[in-house]
């Protein structure tokens, strides 16, 4: 609020407006966990189209992978699958803790799960410098690089959520047992995340 | 109590000021009233539309002569580009969205749209994804066609292309933030008392299309993104000579593109049910038909799209099955269409502006319909495959269709939205204007496409010269007919006749608040007591004269009372 320069009878005004609002907010259930989980639907749809591409490129293919097409070691990617996999059971725990309204559990699982987060981006990046083929190599390089790539992107905003919500809370009373969706979200869209790589990485790597 | 009986009973009076009266600056911000968002994406999509026009004038001014003599062929692609893209992404789909924005949450009897922010974070990717488009043509514009497809696409310029490709993503991200409200809203945001089956069919229409939105532009994005590698990375996903194919941007553009037809045409379906009724005082036929229906064509829209690629090798036994498809979905398009010629049968039939275009909605559309069925027999598609004969299908559905069905939703929702009637001889001159232009423009290119005229080709045998000439007649009558509407519009919004809470006497919700609606929408949350379309039926409608219910007697052969088609089957 601005202060003196505000007509007290439009602050008023306003004020009332505003617990109205504030009651009427109450009245009606959350719809976000609702909206969250409609987005997560519409996110999946640019992953199935883009793996669909993938598929198709590769059964069109007389040769998949192209002829020349260097081999790719299966180390680093797959320590990076079983971080990611785990994560998704630490980051639970954290929604475990902040329903018992313990916050201190839920920064610790929280800051578990960034670290590990974290240390999948860096194994990507690492893969990434030791591979012997570029985005521009052929069709199979292209692919790979942009469907690894553009998940990499959803695990890097996974973890600003999850940083966001350790940074808010510090506050020990701004998450509760019965006030924490974005807790829940962070935790779901991580989920997400996960259940895509583990398809992806049947994709490229398995099939 | 009836619901009427509620309205006068609860609803504040509206002597003196026009209630809910927005400032005009609020118009210029972001504001997450769902009320200032619709009108919002009306106007700005309505600017857009003009844009749209000038260039499509321009075009037509340039085919007025077979030779090449007002623009030059590249700037003939521009424009062509241009306004295909503004005309689908800045005009149908916005105003769609406008009006759902604006008609949702009072439908249902909710005090705003699920999630506000988001919704004016929506809405104001709009306008500067649409200046970008529009500014292109001062740096350089795309060439490639609303549809451009690799590797035309990335042949004809990389600015242009990726100032495309932009736009598009940013209006797909808008179109998606929208449908998620829509979808959370209409599911979850009713009134206690009103059931999904009592909701009106604009609600049901709207529910139907966001969930083709939800579904179908991700893919659309999934392919901008694997083209701008192409067009700017170098990569060759869709460049067969990098081994790519680009079939499969084909696919994944269509698969989008398709059920974008629908996500255009469907709102304004929900639009023309909720219209038909109130101004032919009946109920509506086939509540339930109707609203299924919706679903109906929005399940099968997502698997005919490769109707669009008959021409592309796609192989026979896959032509098959999306001919086959294609041609179902005419079925529960049929269904409404019988729906609402059986809803204004035998009814008490006003013919103002809105109940006109509604009308004409309906047969334009029909046209456009049947022309669809004819191209969606793979003989028949591969002879006019790229001719006329398609540009004159596409207007009769998204012209005739979609911008009557906008009209008509305007003329019967603008005393709501501004409290003030606009002006019905103006309206009128405006449908006729619309409505000769429409058909001389467009009617002759059924018959330019069979002669084997090819679309997006500024230069054209001289044999064709006549009917050219006639299209563009039509196209400037079209450009006139928007005049009136202007005039009519600008002038009624300051000093129309005030319009009262419910000036059709109809029953939904949206009109048992003021005109304009105050902030919030309701000063209590209205309770549903009867159907959205039981007019004349029994003792629902105290307002109802009596010889409106002595003509309501003469139901349509085989009519199911609204409250018996509500209920199902009669119990055993």
């Amino acid at each position: 609020m601005q202060g003196s320069t505000i007509d007290p009878a439009k602050t008023a005004l306003n004020y009332h407006h505003e617990t109205e609002a504030a009651a009427h907010h109450e009245e009606h259930p959350d719809h976000r966990l609702f909206g969250l989980l409609v987005f997560l639907g519409a996110e999946s749809m640019i992953f199935a189209g883009l793996f669909l591409a993938y598929l198709t490129f590769r059964v069109v293919a007389p040769v998949w992978p192209p002829e020349g097409t260097p081999e790719r070691e299966l180390l680093v990617p797959g320590i990076n699958t079983l971080i990611l996999i785990s994560s998704s059971f630490v980051i639970h725990q954290a929604d475990v803790a902040v329903k018992k309204n313990n916050v201190k559990g839920l920064r610790t699982w929280f800051l578990a799960t960034a670290v590990m987060g974290a240390i999948f981006l860096a194994g990507q990046v690492y893969e990434y410098n030791n591979l012997e083929f570029g985005l521009k190599t052929n069709l199979y390089a292209s692919t790979f690089y942009v469907l690894t790539g553009f998940h990499g992107l959803h695990v890097f905003l996974g973890l600003c959520l999850i940083l966001a919500v350790l940074w808010r809370s510090r506050n020990k009373e701004h998450y509760s047992g019965e006030h924490h969706f974005g807790v829940e979200a962070a935790e779901i869209y991580w989920h997400f995340v996960d259940v895509i790589w583990i398809v992806l990485f049947f994709l490229l790597y398995i099939l | 109590m009836t619901q009427a009986e509620w309205q006068s009973t609860t609803t504040p009076t509206t002597e003196g000021a026009i209630p809910g009266k927005r400032k005009w600056q609020d118009y210029f911000t972001f504001n997450t009233d769902h009320k200032v968002i619709g009108i919002q994406y009306l106007i700005t999509s309505f600017i857009f539309y003009m844009i749209g026009g000038v260039l499509a004038t321009a075009i037509r001014t340039e085919l007025a002569t077979p030779e090449s003599d007002l623009v030059s062929p590249e700037l003939y692609n521009n424009l062509l580009t241009v306004h295909g893209t503004v005309m689908i992404f800045l005009w149908i789909i916005p105003a769609g969205s406008g009006l759902a924005n604006y008609l949702i949450p009072l439908m249902v009897g909710a005090r705003d749209m699920a999630f506000p922010k988001m919704n004016a974070l929506a809405f104001w990717m709009v306008p500067p994804a649409g200046l970008v488009l529009i500014a292109s043509f001062f740096l350089e514009a795309p060439q490639a066609g609303w549809t451009s497809y690799p590797p035309l696409s990335l042949m004809t310029g990389k600015v242009g292309e990726g100032i495309w490709i932009f736009t598009l993503l940013v209006l797909g991200t808008s179109s998606i933030l929208g449908a998620i409200n829509f979808f959370v809203t209409i599911l979850r945001m009713r009134v206690p008392s009103m059931g999904i089956n009592d909701m009106p069919l604009f609600c049901w229409s709207m529910l139907a299309a966001s969930a083709l939105i939800l579904i179908g532009t991700p893919v659309l994005a999934g392919a901008l993104i694997l083209l701008a590698f192409d067009l700017l990375a170098g990569t060759a996903f869709f460049n067969p000579t990098g081994g790519g194919d680009p079939i499969v941007y084909q696919h994944m553009f269509w698969f989008y593109s398709h059920p974008a037809v629908y996500i255009m045409i469907l709102p304004l379906f929900g639009a023309i049910s909720d219209i038909l009724p109130v101004h032919s005082r009946k109920p509506i036929f086939g509540y339930r038909a109707i609203a299924y229906s919706s679903l109906a064509i929005s399940f099968l829209g997502l698997i005919v799209w490769a109707h669009h690629m008959f021409t592309s090798g796609t192989p026979a036994w896959l032509r098959m099955f999306f001919m086959i498809t294609t041609m179902v979905i005419a079925v529960p398009t049929g269904i409404k269409v019988f729906g609402w010629l059986a809803t204004i049968w035998g009814g008490k039939i006003q013919l103002n502006s809105a109940m006109l275009f509604a009308m004409g909605f309906i047969s334009m559309f029909v046209i456009g319909g049947i022309s669809g069925v004819m191209v969606a027999a793979v003989p028949f598609d591969i002879h006019v495959h790229d001719t006329y004969f398609i540009v004159a299908h596409l207007h009769y559905v998204l012209f005739g269709g979609s911008v009557f069905g906008i009209y008509a939703a305007i003329y019967h929702w603008f005393p709501k939205m501004t409290g003030r009637m606009l002006n019905e001889p103006l309206g009128i001159v405006h449908f006729i204007l619309t409505f000769i232009g429409m058909n001389l423009t467009f009617m002759p290119m059924h018959e330019l496409g069979l002669l084997g005229m090819n679309r997006r080709i500024a230069l054209y045998d001289p044999k064709f010269a006549t009917l050219n000439l006639v299209c563009t007649i039509g196209s400037y009558i079209l450009a006139v007919s928007t005049l009136p509407f202007l005039a009519n519009a600008g002038w009624s919004w300051i000093s129309g006749k005030k319009a009262g809470n419910n000036p059709w006497r109809a029953l939904t919700f949206e009109w048992m608040t003021t005109s304009p609606p105050a902030i919030e929408n309701f000063e209590e949350l209205p309770v549903l007591t009867s159907g959205p379309y039981d007019y004349g039926s029994g003792n629902r409608n105290p307002e109802m004269e009596p010889e409106e219910s002595q003509s309501n007697m003469e139901a349509p052969p085989g009519f199911i009372p609204p409250e018996e088609a509500r209920a199902g089957s009669p119990e055993p």
